[in-house]
C-alpha cells in the first residue's frame, strides 16, 4: 500500500511497512546511518540517522521509526544536521585521530562523516582511551581504541552468524567491545570469519597483517616467492580499481602479480579441481560402505573451527580432504619444487583469498609437515589489492598473462568454488563419472543457484539416490544438523560456507559500506561455466598429468600424504 | 568449591535466560565474586554464550570479577565526595596500594573498589574498609590508615 509523505517541502510516496529511513532511501534521500544494518531490527542506538517531524517536539530517528501518513520531514534543517554534527564530534572526541596510518583510511565511515558534516576544528576534549590492541587470533586484529561502539559487529556476529563472539563490555564511558571476560579473540568461539570486519566502520576490526614478511621475501635473491589465487580474486579485484564490478581481470591479475616480483603465479583453481576430484572419490567410498554419512564439505575454515568446537561428534563427518589453497600449497612444496631443482624450504607461498579465515587455517597444526607450512602467509584481496597500488602498477595498462605450469590450466567446476552451491554443483558433475563412467549433461543445477540461505537437491545418480544441502551463512547450519540428528537420512553431502553467498561474500573481500557486489561476482562465475569449454574438474589437463606422473590416482597413498588433514576438539569459550 | 556452584546453578531452571541476574547474585553472595568458570557454566546452564553473560553482568556496578582481598577497600566517588576532592583520595590510596581500581593485590591482602555514594554526604570525602567508615579524610591521612591494616595481618 502507498500512499504520500512530504519530505523537505516535496510530497513523496511510502509503503506501509516501511521504516522512515527505507522510505526516504527508496526516493534516492540519503540520511548518514551509524548503528544500522540493512534487513536486521533497527537498533536506534546511535542517534545519527535522526530528522525532524512536524507535530514531535524531539529529533526522530529515521532507522527505527515506522513512515506515517501525512508525515512532514525536514533530513536537513539546521536542527538536524547541528544534531548529526555534535554527535559525530562527540565520537571524535576521544578517537586516536591517526587517520593517517589507519588501515581504513579513506575508507571510513566516521571520516566521511565528519567530512560530509563539515567538522573542522575540535569542539570536545575527552580522555582518549588506551586500550590495547588484541593481536591474539591468527586471522582478526582488534584495535578497541578505535571503536566507536556502533555495536554492528556484535549484531552481525549473533544476529547474522548466530556465533556471539563479541559483546559490549561494562557501561558508561568505559564501554567497550569484546569477547567474554575481555580477553584474546583467539580463545573466544570467533570463527575467523570476518563478518564483523566487513561492517565495522572504522579501523577497530581487521585482518591480521604481515607487510615486512612478505616484503622480505620478495626482496630477498634466495627465496622464490609462489602465489596463488583464489577462484573468487580475479571476480572481485577489479573493484578495488573502480572498475565494474564482477569483471573477470583474471589474466591482468596474473601479469600484474608478477610485476610484483613473484615468481611463480598459480591459480587456486587448480587446487579446487584437485579437492573435487579427491573429495569425489572419498565421498563415493562412504557411499559405498554407507558409512559416516552424511559428509560435510571441509573447504572452509570457519566452519571447520566451528565444528571442532561445537560438534566435536561430527568431525568424523566432516571430508578429511584440505581445502583448494592447502592442497595446492602442499602439493608447491611436495611436487613443484622438486620439479624445479629447489628445496621446499627455499620457497615462499602466498596465497591470495576473499577470506581471513585462511589465515587461520594456513597457521593450523596440522598443516605443517617437517617443518614446511603448506602456505606460509595469506593475503586478502584488499591487501593484494593495496599492495599493486603500492607498487604503482596500473591495472588498466597490464596485458593478460597465463597462470604458470605445471598447474596451468582449470576447470569452471573449480572456478565455482567460489559461490555458495558452486561446490557441490562441482561434486555432482565428478560423482556422476565416478559412479556410471560418463559425463553428466544436466550440468546447470538452478536449485543449487539461488541466494538463499539454505538449499536442496536431490538426484538419481546410477543405482544411488542421492541428497544435497548446501548452506551458507554459518548462522544456517544449526537447524540442518539438528534435522540430521533427529534422524533425517535423505542428504548424503552438505556443502557450508561460513558467509553469506560463500566467499564471494567473504570476510576479505572489498569494503563498500554502501554497495554490496556479491551477486555482480556470483554471475560471472556462472558466466564463465557457461562459456568455456572444460567444465568438469577431474577432465582438467595439468591435473591429469600430476596424477600420472606424481599422485597416480585420487586417494593414493601420496594423496593421503600431502592432501588430506585431520581435526580436533577445540575448547573455546562459547 | 564446585559442588556449591552447582548446587546454586541447579536452583534455577535450565535454558531460562530470565535467571541470570538473580542466578549471578546467589554466586557472587556466596562466593563474593563471579569468577570465569562461574559465568561460563552459567551460560552453559541458562544456554547464553559467554559473552553475553559477561557482558551484561559487567554492565552492574554491583558484580566484582575478581576476588576481594582480606582487607577490601571502597572509595566513594558520589557527587558530594567528588566536590571534597575524592579522586586525589582515589589516586593516593592506589598509589600507597600499588593497586589500581577493581584490582586485587597478589598477595590477597588487600583490593580497592571506587563506588558511588554511600550514603555519608556530610562527612565527605569517605572510605570504607571492610564496612568501617573513615570519614571526611585527607590525603595526608590515607598512609597511615592504610598501613594500620597491613600491620594488622
Ligand atoms: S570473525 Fe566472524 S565469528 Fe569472529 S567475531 Fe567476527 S563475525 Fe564473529
Ligand atoms: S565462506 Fe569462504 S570466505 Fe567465508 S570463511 Fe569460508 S572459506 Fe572463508
Ligand atoms: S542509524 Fe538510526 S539510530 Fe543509529
Ligand atoms: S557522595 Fe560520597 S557518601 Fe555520598
Amino acid at each position: 500500500m502507498l500512499f504520500d509523505i512530504e519530505v523537505n517541502g516535496k510530497t513523496i510516496k511510502a509503503r506501509r511497512e516501511d521504516t522512515l529511513l527505507m522510505a526516504l532511501e527508496r526516493n534516492g534521500i540519503k540520511v548518514p546511518t551509524l548503528c544500522h544494518i540493512k534487513d536486521l531490527l533497527p537498533s536506534g542506538a546511535c542517534r545519527m540517522c535522526v530528522v525532524e517531524v512536524e507535530g514531535r517536539q524531539g529529533l526522530i530517528p529515521a532507522c527505527s521509526h515506522p513512515v506515517e501518513e501525512w508525515m512532514k520531514v525536514r533530513t536537513h534543517s539546521p536542527r538536524v544536521i547541528k544534531a548529526r554534527k555534535t554527535n559525530t564530534e562527540l565520537l571524535l572526541s576521544n578517537h586516536p585521530d591517526d587517520c593517517l596510518y589507519c588501515e581504513r583510511n579513506g575508507n571510513c565511515e566516521l571520516q566521511k562523516l565528519a567530512e560530509d558534516l563539515n567538522v573542522r576544528e575540535r569542539r570536545f576534549y575527552g580522555k582518549k582511551n588506551k586500550y590495547k590492541t588484541d593481536p591474539s587470533s591468527a586471522s582478526l586484529l582488534r584495535d578497541p581504541a578505535k571503536c566507536i561502539l556502533c555495536g554492528r559487529c556484535i549484531r552481525v556476529c549473533e544476529e547474522i552468524q548466530k556465533i556471539t563472539a563479541l559483546e559490549f563490555i561494562g557501561r558508561g564511558n568505559k564501554t567497550q567491545v569484546g569477547p567474554a571476560f575481555n580477553k584474546g579473540m583467539n580463545l573466544s568461539s570467533c570463527i575467523n570469519c570476518g563478518q564483523c570486519v566487513m561492517v565495522c566502520p572504522t579501523g577497530a576490526l581487521a585482518e591480521k597483517q604481515y607487510p615486512a614478511l612478505l616484503q622480505d621475501a620478495l626482496h630477498n635473491p634466495e627465496v622464490k616467492t609462489v602465489i596463488q589465487c583464489s577462484p573468487t580474486l580475479s571476480v572481485t579485484l577489479a573493484e578495488e580499481f573502480g572498475l565494474r564490478a564482477g569483471k573477470d581481470i583474471e589474466g591482468v591479475m596474473y601479469a600484474a602479480l608478477r610485476k610484483l616480483g613473484f615468481d611463480y603465479v598459480f591459480d587456486t583453481s587448480f587446487g579446487a579441481d584437485l579437492m573435487i576430484t579427491e573429495q569425489a572419490t572419498e565421498f563415493y567410498s562412504r557411499l559405498k560402505f554407507g558409512k559416516l554419512l552424511p559428509m560435510f564439505s571441509s573447504c572452509c575454515p570457519a566452519w571447520i573451527k566451528y565444528a571442532e568446537q561445537t560438534h566435536p561428534d561430527l568431525l568424523e563427518n566432516v571430508s578429511a580432504c584440505k581445502s583448494p589453497q592447502q592442497m595446492l600449497g602442499a602439493l608447491v612444496s611436495n611436487h613443484f619444487a622438486p620439479l624445479a631443482g629447489m628445496s621446499a624450504d627455499d620457497i615462499y607461498s602466498v596465497s591470495a583469498m576473499p577470506c581471513i579465515a585462511k589465515k587461520f587455517e594456513s597457521q593450523r597444526e596440522q598443516m605443517t609437515h617437517k617443518g614446511i607450512t603448506d602456505v606460509d602467509l595469506v593475503l586478502t584481496t584488499r591487501e593484494l589489492a593495496r599492495l599493486i597500488r603500492l607498487n604503482g602498477i596500473d591495472i588498466e595498462q597490464v596485458e593478460p598473462e597465463l597462470s604458470d605450469q605445471p598447474y596451468q590450466s582449470r576447470s569452471t567446476a573449480g572456478k565455482m568454488l567460489a559461490v555458495s552451491g558452486g561446490l557441490t554443483e562441482a561434486m555432482i558433475r565428478t560423482l556422476h563419472f565416478l559412479i556410471t563412467g560418463k559425463e553428466t549433461t544436466q550440468l546447470k543445477i538452478q536449485e543449487l543457484r539461488s541466494g538463499k540461505g539454505r538449499k536442496e537437491y536431490f538426484v538419481k545418480i546410477g543405482e544411488y539416490k542421492l541428497g544435497f544441502a548446501v548452506v551458507n551463512g554459518i548462522g544456517n547450519v544449526e537447524p540442518l544438523i539438528s534435522e540430521i540428528q533427529k534422524g533425517r537420512t535423505d542428504i548424503h553431502y552438505i556443502e557450508v560456507m561460513a558467509c553469506e553467498g560463500g566467499c564471494v561474500g567473504g570476510g576479505g573481500q572489498p569494503i563498500h559500506p554502501e554497495k554490496n557486489n556479491i551477486k555482480a561476482r556470483a554471475k560471472s562465475i556462472y558466466e564463465l561455466d557457461e562459456k568455456e569449454s572444460n567444465r568438469f574438474a577431474h577432465q582438467n589437463a595439468s591435473l591429469q598429468s600430476v596424477y600420472n606422473s606424481f599422485l597416480k590416482e585420487p586417494g593414493s597413498e601420496l594423496s593421503l600424504m600431502h592432501l588430506y588433514t585431520t581435526y580436533e576438539e577445540r575448547e573455546v569459550m562459547k | 568449591m564446585q559442588a556449591s556452584l552447582d548446587e546454586i546453578i541447579s536452583r534455577y531452571k535450565a535454558g531460562s535466560r530470565e535467571s541470570l541476574l538473580p542466578l549471578l547474585q546467589d554466586i557472587q553472595i556466596e562466593f563474593g565474586y563471579l569468577n570465569e568458570e562461574a559465568i561460563l557454566r552459567v551460560g552453559q546452564h541458562i544456554k547464553l554464550p559467554s559473552s553475553k553473560v559477561y557482558g551484561i553482568a559487567t554492565f552492574y556496578d554491583q558484580f566484582r570479577f575478581v576476588q576481594k582481598g582480606k582487607f577490601h577497600i571502597k572509595v566513594c566517588r558520589g557527587t558530594s565526595c567528588h566536590m571534597h576532592g575524592s579522586l586525589s583520595i582515589l589516586r593516593e590510596v592506589e598509589r600507597v596500594l600499588n593497586l589500581k581500581e577493581g584490582q586485587t593485590s597478589r598477595d590477597g591482602r588487600f583490593s580497592l573498589e571506587a563506588v558511588s555514594c554511600m550514603g555519608a554526604c556530610g562527612s565527605a570525602p569517605v572510605m570504607n574498609v571492610n564496612g568501617e567508615f573513615k570519614t571526611a579524610i585527607a590525603i595526608q591521612d590515607i598512609a597511615q590508615i592504610i598501613n594500620f591494616y597491613r600491620s594488622t595481618i
